[in-house]
C-alpha cells in the first residue's frame, strides 16, 4: 500500500511537468488558436538557460527560476510579434508548421553549441535531502517540483477566473469578436499571453534541469505526450489541462509498474478513447474552435 | 511520434566517404578508388559518442594511410560504425546482399556474430556479451549477488538484459527482478522506488540504459539515494561522454567494462592527443574503434592488392594485429568477431580526476581470449557464415 502511494506520488511529480507545459499550451491555444509545437523547445531552452546561467555566470538555481521564465517570456513575445502573428489569420496548420520549424531551428542551434550529450546540472544544495511525507520519504527536490507546479497551476486558474485580467482573457478566448465589440482591445492581449505560455514552459525547463537529462532533444521527447494531455483535457481548458497532466502522470507511473508492455502507448490509447467518447476532450467546449 | 524519432535516427544517417588509392599495391581497384562510408547518427542521441567525430577518426586513419582524400556518396567499398543495434542488423543484411564489407563498430548486439553473421560483416569494438561478461561477472563475484535489472525496451536493451542475466547466473548471482522501461523515458522513479521494496533487497541496480536515458536514471538514482540504502549502481554500457554529462561524482565507484580508454597508456594517449587537436574532445572507445577498423581495412586492401570484397575478407580473416585501439587483437574467421583486450574500469571521484576527461581508473585487463563470446557459442547462436 505504501509502495502504491509512493508510486502515485511519483506519478504526480511527473505530472507536474506535464501540467505546467499543458497549461501554457492551452492558454496559447485558447487565446491565439495556435497549436504551439515549439513548446517543447521552450522547455528545453528553459533547462539550458539554467545550465548556462550556472556554468557561465554562477547564477544559482533560485535566481534562474525567476530569470529564465522572464527571458523566455520576452523571447516568446518577440517570436509572436515577428513570426506567429502574421499567420494567425490563416489556417492553423500554417502556424503548426511554423512552430515545428522553429523547434528544429532552436534544437539545432543548441546542438551546434553544446552537442547532443547531456549537460551536468546539480540539485540545489538546500534540497539534496529527503522529506518525510507521513508514510514514506521522498527526495526534497521532487517535492518542491510538485509544490511549485501545483502553486503555479492554481495561480493561473485564480488569475483567469477571479481577476479582471482573467475575465478579459477568457472573454477574448471564447468570443473574440463579441469581446472586441464591447470595447476591449483583444489584440493587445495576444502577445503577452503567448509570452506567458512560453514563460511557463521555461519554468518547467528550469525545474527539470536538476532531475532530468539536459540535452537539445529533451523537449522533443516530451512534447508529444503534452499534446496528448492537452487533447485529453480539452483544448483550451485550463482545469482540463491540469487534471489531465497530473492524471496522465499517475496513470503512466502505475502502468510502468503493473503493465510495462503498455507504458509507451498508454497515453495515446487514453487519448483515442477520450476522443471517441468526448471529441472535445474531458473539459473542452462542445464546439470545436478549428 | 516517439517511434518516428527513432526512425529518423535510423534513416537520418550521413554518408561521409573517404577514399584513396593505396600506392604500394599494384593490383586492381574497382573504379580506381576505395570508398569508406561511415554510416551513423549525425544529429540524434548517439551523435556525440560516435557521430561526426567517428568520421573524423576514419579520416585520420585514411590520412595516416597516406591516401589522398576523395569524397563519394556512391559505390562504397566498406561501411563503418552504425550505432543502434536495430539499424546495424539491417545493414548486415544489405552487406551480404551487395557483397560489400561492413565493419560494425558502434552497435552492441551479439546477433551480428550470431544469427545475422555473414561473410561480409565484421563486428569490431564491443558487444553485449563482452559488457555483461566483464561487468556482470565481476560485480557478482565481488559480492553483489542479487541484481535488479532495468533495460530499455528495444533490441539493444533486450539483448543486454539477456547477456547480463546469463553472466550473473553463471557467476553465482541471481536476477531478482528485471523490468523493461519505456524508451526514451524521463521518469525512472517507478523502478527506483520499486528497488528497495523487492524481496530479497537487491545489492545492485543494473541499468542497461544509454545516452540521455542513462543520465535521467542516474540523476534520479542519486536523488532517491539508493546507494545509501545499500543498492549499488552498475552501468551496462558507459561511454566517456556519459561520465562527462553527469560529472564523475554522480558515478563515483561505479564499475563498468570499457573496450578502450584514451589514457590507457602512451600509445592510446598519443592518438587521443591527435584526436583532441582536431575535435577538442577526448575520443570515446567508438571513435578509436572506427580509426582502427578503417586502418585494418585499408591495410588489408594493400596486402590483397585489390579491393575486391572476397579477397579482402580472406586477408582479414584470422589476421592478428596491435594498434592504438586494439591490443592482442585477432579477427576470428569463424564468426568475424574482432577479439582484443578489454578493460574493467571504475569511475574516479572528482577529487582524483587529475586532468579534464581523465575519469577512469583501469582496474584490470580482460585478455582478448576471455573477453568475447566463444566461437562455439556464436555457432550455437546460429552463425553459419552463410
Amino acid at each position: 500500500m505504501v509502495n502504491f502511494l509512493q508510486q502515485c506520488f511519483n506519478g504526480l511529480v511527473s505530472g507536474a511537468f506535464l501540467a505546467l507545459l499543458a497549461v501554457g499550451l492551452s492558454v496559447i491555444f485558447g487565446m491565439l488558436g495556435v497549436v504551439n509545437f515549439a513548446h517543447g523547445a521552450f522547455y528545453m531552452l528553459g533547462a539550458f538557460g539554467a545550465y548556462v546561467l550556472l556554468t557561465d555566470a554562477g547564477v544559482s538555481f533560485w535566481t534562474a527560476l525567476l530569470l529564465v521564465p522572464l527571458a523566455l517570456g520576452g523571447f516568446g513575445m518577440v517570436l509572436e510579434r515577428l513570426l506567429i502573428h502574421g499567420l494567425t489569420a490563416l489556417d492553423p496548420l500554417y502556424n503548426f508548421l511554423l512552430t515545428f520549424g522553429v523547434t528544429l531551428v532552436l534544437q539545432d542551434l543548441v546542438k551546434r553549441e553544446y552537442g547532443v550529450a547531456s549537460q551536468p546540472y546539480p540539485v540545489p544544495a538546500a534540497l539534496r535531502g529527503s522529506v518525510h511525507l507521513g508514510l514514506f520519504d521522498y527526495p526534497a527536490y521532487q517535492v518542491l517540483v510538485l509544490a511549485a507546479s501545483a502553486v503555479v497551476c492554481a495561480g493561473v486558474w485564480y488569475v483567469l477566473t477571479r481577476t479582471r485580467v482573467g475575465m478579459v482573457v477568457r472573454a477574448a478566448t471564447e468570443r473574440p469578436e463579441l469581446t472586441g465589440a464591447l470595447g476591449v482591445n483583444v489584440g493587445r492581449w495576444v502577445t503577452p499571453v503567448f509570452g506567458f505560455g512560453a514563460a511557463l514552459a521555461g519554468l518547467a525547463g528550469v525545474l527539470a534541469a536538476p532531475m532530468r537529462a539536459v540535452n537539445p532533444l529533451m523537449g522533443a521527447d516530451l512534447i508529444i505526450t503534452v499534446f496528448a494531455v492537452v487533447v485529453i483535457g480539452g483544448l483550451g481548458s485550463i482545469p482540463g489541462s491540469v487534471l489531465a497532466g497530473f492524471g496522465i502522470g499517475v496513470a503512466s507511473a502505475l502502468c510502468n509498474l503493473y503493465l510495462p508492455a503498455l507504458s509507451q502507448t498508454l497515453v495515446f490509447v487514453l487519448m483515442a478513447a477520450v476522443l471517441l467518447w468526448r471529441p472535445s476532450g474531458l473539459f473542452g467546449r462542445e464546439e470545436a474552435r478549428i | 511520434m516517439r517511434r518516428a524519432g527513432i526512425a529518423v535516427l535510423v534513416l537520418g544517417f550521413a554518408v561521409a566517404g573517404c577514399g584513396g588509392g593505396p600506392r604500394a599495391a599494384g593490383g586492381k581497384l574497382s573504379d580506381d578508388k576505395i570508398v569508406l562510408a561511415v554510416l551513423n547518427d549525425q544529429s540524434g542521441v548517439y551523435s556525440d559518442l560516435s557521430g561526426r567525430n567517428s568520421v573524423e577518426a576514419v579520416k585520420m586513419a585514411v590520412e595516416d594511410f597516406k591516401a589522398r582524400q576523395l569524397y563519394d556518396r556512391q559505390l562504397a567499398d566498406a561501411i563503418l560504425d552504425v550505432p543502434t543495434s536495430s539499424a546495424a542488423l539491417a545493414v548486415a543484411t544489405v552487406a551480404k546482399q551487395k557483397k560489400r564489407l561492413y565493419l560494425n563498430v558502434g552497435a552492441a548486439t551479439t546477433d551480428l556474430t550470431g544469427k545475422a553473421c555473414n561473410r561480409y560483416t565484421f563486428h569490431y569494438a564491443y558487444d553485449t556479451y563482452m559488457l555483461a561478461h566483464g561487468t556482470g561477472t565481476t560485480v557478482t563475484r565481488q559480492g553483489a549477488r542479487n541484481w535488479y535489472v532495468v533495460y530499455p525496451d528495444y533490441a539493444f536493451g533486450q539483448d543486454m538484459q539477456k547477456s547480463f542475466t546469463a553472466a550473473i547466473q553463471a557467476a553465482g548471482g541471481t536476477v531478482i527482478a528485471k523490468d523493461p522501461t519505456p524508451f526514451p523515458n524521463d521518469n525512472f522513479a517507478t523502478f527506483l522506488l520499486k528497488a528497495p521494496s523487492l524481496n530479497p533487497k537487491p545489492d545492485v541496480l543494473g541499468t542497461m540504459q544509454a545516452g540521455g536515458d542513462l543520465v535521467n536514471l542516474v540523476k534520479q538514482y542519486n536523488e532517491f539515494k539508493l546507494r545509501d540504502k545499500g543498492i549499488k549502481l552498475s552501468v551496462g554500457l558507459m561511454f566517456i561522454t556519459d561520465i562527462r554529462s553527469l560529472g564523475p561524482d554522480a558515478f563515483a565507484g561505479t564499475t563498468f567494462t570499457d573496450a578502450w580508454y584514451w589514457n590507457l597508456d602512451q600509445r592510446s594517449r598519443e592518438w587521443a592527443d591527435r584526436f583532441f587537436a582536431r575535435t577538442k574532445v577526448r575520443p570515446s572507445f567508438a571513435h578509436a574503434g572506427n580509426y582502427s577498423a578503417a586502418t585494418q581495412y585499408l591495410e588489408a586492401v594493400q596486402r590483397a592488392g585489390t579491393d575486391a570484397a572476397d579477397t579482402v575478407v580472406k586477408q582479414l580473416e584470422g589476421y592478428t594485429f596491435d594498434d592504438a585501439f586494439a591490443r592482442n587483437a585477432r579477427i576470428r574467421a569463424e564468426d568475424h568477431r574482432v577479439v582484443h583486450d578489454v578493460y574493467l574500469a571504475e569511475v574516479k571521484p572528482s577529487a582524483q580526476v587529475g586532468e579534464e576527461w581523465d575519469y577512469e581508473r583501469i582496474v584490470k585487463t580482460i585478455p582478448a581470449a576471455d573477453a568475447f563470446r566463444p566461437v562455439a557459442d556464436s555457432a550455437a547462436a546460429g552463425c553459419t557464415m552463410g
